[in-house]
């Protein structure tokens, strides 16, 4: 199957087109570069499904086995491939699937356009059969979303659609499309969109603050960088290693920068956040200039703000204005696209090494391992640890594999200890913590970059929350590997429960499925194993296997994810066990 | 401290940018006070003059919140020395408490209040100004009857002499960027 092709749309702009808006819906995701949707049909919007069965030949669609999948998959999709994920649901109980997703492309800035169908526009209001009000409902989850009711609507709200979700701080966009203006017709003619001139989605950074940061970071003794996704989004990742090793500045990444730098650079410090490493955490409260790009500051992040880096000068560098000052004050705020930013920053700053500065990290890296890592990853008896599998995985992946996890303990310990030599490798929901993410986002991945190796790092609870998706794979032949931590358990529910409620494990221990019977009924290759003693066959079995394949691991039932930085506690207060 | 703060938003009129603003409040559980819209002095650019009572500090949020919206084009906040503000309240009296020499007739008077119309069975009194005056008038009108009360959402002026055409101009530029 080819996705990647991107189709001829040299002659569908002709003027005096005279095309149905259903057509015209499919000829604008063409000129747009849309090869792949994902996506469920339904009565409202068959109009649309009928042109894409004649245009079958220049778009696939994806049919996912619900909506919520059709979302994630567009989300996996777009981080994978840097493209709009796009996806296309019916009306009413269509709609109202795609809410999860959408809520949390919104949250990770992940730029998708969803197309859904509505009833007639004389019929809007009236309860039709279907009928439920969209734009209200996605208003306070999307970048922008437009009710198209006439054809003609058409061609211009697609160009803003895309443009919107693409540029700037990127994220989700809703066209909702009733059912007469599919079937009414337009002179189609497309125009892309370049500018909208009530949004600046490329800010112009301060020179006079470039200065000023350059000269906070050049006057730095203990400077310290965290960085985002922004720095992925903007494809800042060169500019970002020119920094940190021009001016030899310790750079610790969010859970949603994971892969915009090498893991194993010397400069790279870790992850920061509630079970983030224990360096990057405490240094928080030890540094004098923190050089913020491309993030935002999520409250998993900083932990208590009363807590946060009192002490240090804070330069953030940031697409969206709304995020200077929402939850840590900025001394000196460099508004506009990450990589324009650090370009023009770099040359600014002076060479530097900041070698003792270094070694505080080195220390606390050093404690961390004798503390959790060993234990974690190395174990040598009791049930296997999530930690083993990752470490073990990282040996056959070399770093080079996209990682796709769910939510939960699992993803921590994906993320902590998980591998990347290459940018846009790791794909997970960072902000919302979406259940059920990491299944479709990982068959959207692949198809987004089918070349590369895509393994979805699941737990027991994640994937019974969109196991359907299992059927995607099945029709679809996507080459996904699944890797499912079973511990039996909602594990960072109980893990929470063990620490916070005295043991008390309400609702969270899991009866699960047969899951290989499951893999198998999809004719999906599996194994389950439980003995560490198979682990490293396991995993190369899985990723030589030429195709699918479900490998779950049964992992130690009350195991905890350490570090941690306990709910309402400063990041210096980060506890090791 | 919260503070009475008045916001102004302009934006081009389009279905659905209403819910779009009000989101941004209530997402933050921030009670709208009051609300008005109407045109501006830019053709085609409409405002929203939105009285809350938050921080200073919450106010410089949900104006930067608002204005990263796609169909904003600016948003504001004024304490209430930084505007010229009015609301404007009609009151609908008995005909039989307004007739002449009556008390009511001399509250009106005294709140240098209109009569606006007079119908066979009630009197239309208009009175505008600070939310304190109208309610004040409201008191005092009360023991004569009042049949029924509106009052208008704030519409503000502010006071910093930039006009808006020239944040527009600005803004034209920068999203051309």
């Amino acid at each position: 199957m080819s996705t990647t092709t991107k189709p001829d749309t040299s002659e569908t702009s002709s003027p005096s087109n005279r095309i149905t808006g259903s057509e015209a819906v499919v000829r604008c995701l063409l000129e747009e570069g849309v090869d792949l949707v994902f996506g469920y049909p339904g009565g409202a919007i068959m109009p649309v499904y009928d042109e894409l069965y004649k245009y079958s030949d220049q778009i696939h669609h994806v049919l996912v086995r619900h909506e919520q999948g059709a979302t994630h998959a567009a989300q996996g999709y777009a981080r994978s491939s840097g493209r709009v994920g796009a996806c296309i649901a019916t009306s009413g109980p269509g709609a109202t699937n795609l809410i999860t997703g959408i809520a949390d492309a919104m949250i990770d800035s992940t730029p998708m356009v969803c197309i859904t169908g509505q009833v007639p526009k004389h019929l809007l209001g009236s309860d039709a059969f279907q009928e439920t009000d969209v734009m209200g409902i996605t208003i306070p989850v999307t970048k922008w979303s437009f009710q198209i009711t006439e054809a003609s609507e058409i061609p211009e709200v697609f160009a803003k659609a895309f443009y919107v979700a693409k540029s700037g701080r990127p994220g989700p966009v809703v066209i909702d499309i009733t059912k007469n203006a599919q079937f009414g017709e337009l002179d189609y003619q497309y125009e892309r969109c370049e500018v909208v001139k009530t949004y600046v989605s490329r800010p112009d950074v301060g020179r006079n603050e470039l200065q000023e940061a350059a000269d906070l970071i050049n006057s730095a003794e203990r400077p310290y960088i965290l960085f985002g996704q922004g720095v992925i989004l903007s494809e800042a990742e060169a500019e970002l290693k020119a920094l940190v090793e021009k001016a030899g500045i310790p750079a610790a990444w969010t859970i949603m920068g994971l892969s915009a730098m090498d893991t194993d650079h010397s400069l790279n410090v870790g992850m920061l956040g509630m079970h983030g490493n224990y360096g990057p955490n405490v240094m928080i409260n030890e540094c004098d200039v923190m050089i913020a790009i491309g993030m935002r500051f999520d409250d998993r992040v900083t932990g208590n703000l009363e807590k946060f880096a009192k002490q240090a000068k804070v330069i953030h560098v940031e697409i969206d204005r709304a995020e200077i000052d929402k939850n840590v004050k900025t001394d000196v705020a460099l508004v506009g696209d990450a990589k324009e930013v650090l370009s023009l920053l770099t040359p600014l700053v002076n060479e530097n090494s900041h070698e003792a500065w270094h070694q505080k990290f080195k220390e606390c890296d050093a404690m961390e391992f004798d503390k959790v890592i060993q234990n974690e990853c190395s174990p040598t008896e009791g049930m296997m640890t999530m930690g083993e599998v990752i470490k073990n995985l990282n040996q056959h992946t070399k770093g080079e594999a996209i990682i796709v996890t769910d939510v939960g303990q699992h993803q921590m310990v994906a993320c902590r200890y998980a591998e990347f030599k290459q940018t846009k490798s790791n794909i997970t929901s960072g902000g919302l913590g979406t259940m059920g993410f990491g299944l479709p986002a990982a068959i959207g991945a692949k198809l987004g970059a089918p070349e590369r190796q895509v393994i979805a790092v699941v737990g027991d609870g994640g994937i019974q929350m969109t196991i359907e998706e299992l059927g995607v794979i099945l029709q679809t032949d996507v080459h996904v590997k699944i890797v499912l931590l079973n511990n039996e358990f909602l594990g960072m529910v109980r893990q929470w429960q063990q620490l916070f409620f005295d043991k008390r494990y309400s609702a969270t221990e899991m009866v699960n499925p047969d899951f290989q019977k499951i893999a198998e009924a999809y004719k999906i290759e599996s194994k389950r194993i439980d003995d560490r003693a198979d682990l490293d066959q396991s995993l190369q079995d899985m990723l030589d296997h030429d195709g699918a394949y479900f490998l779950e691991v049964m992992v130690g039932k009350e195991n905890n994810v350490f570090p941690m930085v306990p709910s309402g506690a400063g990041v210096s207060e980060i506890r090791l066990e | 401290m919260p503070q009475q703060i008045t916001i102004a938003v302009f934006s081009e009129n389009k279905a659905g940018l209403l819910h779009r603003v009000t989101t941004s409040f209530t997402r933050r559980k921030i009670n709208i006070e009051s609300l008005t819209a109407s045109q501006s002095e830019v053709p085609g650019i409409h405002r929203y003059t939105i009285v809350v009572e938050i921080t200073p500090e919450d106010a410089d949020k949900l104006v930067h919140a608002l204005e990263k919206q796609v169909d904003i084009q600016k948003a504001f906040w004024y304490s209430n020395d930084e505007i010229i503000y009015r609301e404007i309240a009609l009151y609908k009296i008995r005909a039989e408490a307004m007739t002449d020499g009556s008390p009511a007739l001399e509250v009106v008077d005294r709140h240098h209040a209109r009569i606006l119309s007079v119908e066979e069975h009630f009197t239309v009194i208009q009175k505008t100004g600070r939310r304190e005056a109208t309610t004040q008038l409201f008191e005092e009108l009360e023991p004569y009857g009042i049949l029924e009360f509106v009052r208008s959402g704030r519409v503000a002026i502010s006071r910093p002499m930039k006009e808006l055409k020239d944040y527009l101009a600005e803004l034209k530029v920068a999203s051309a960027r």
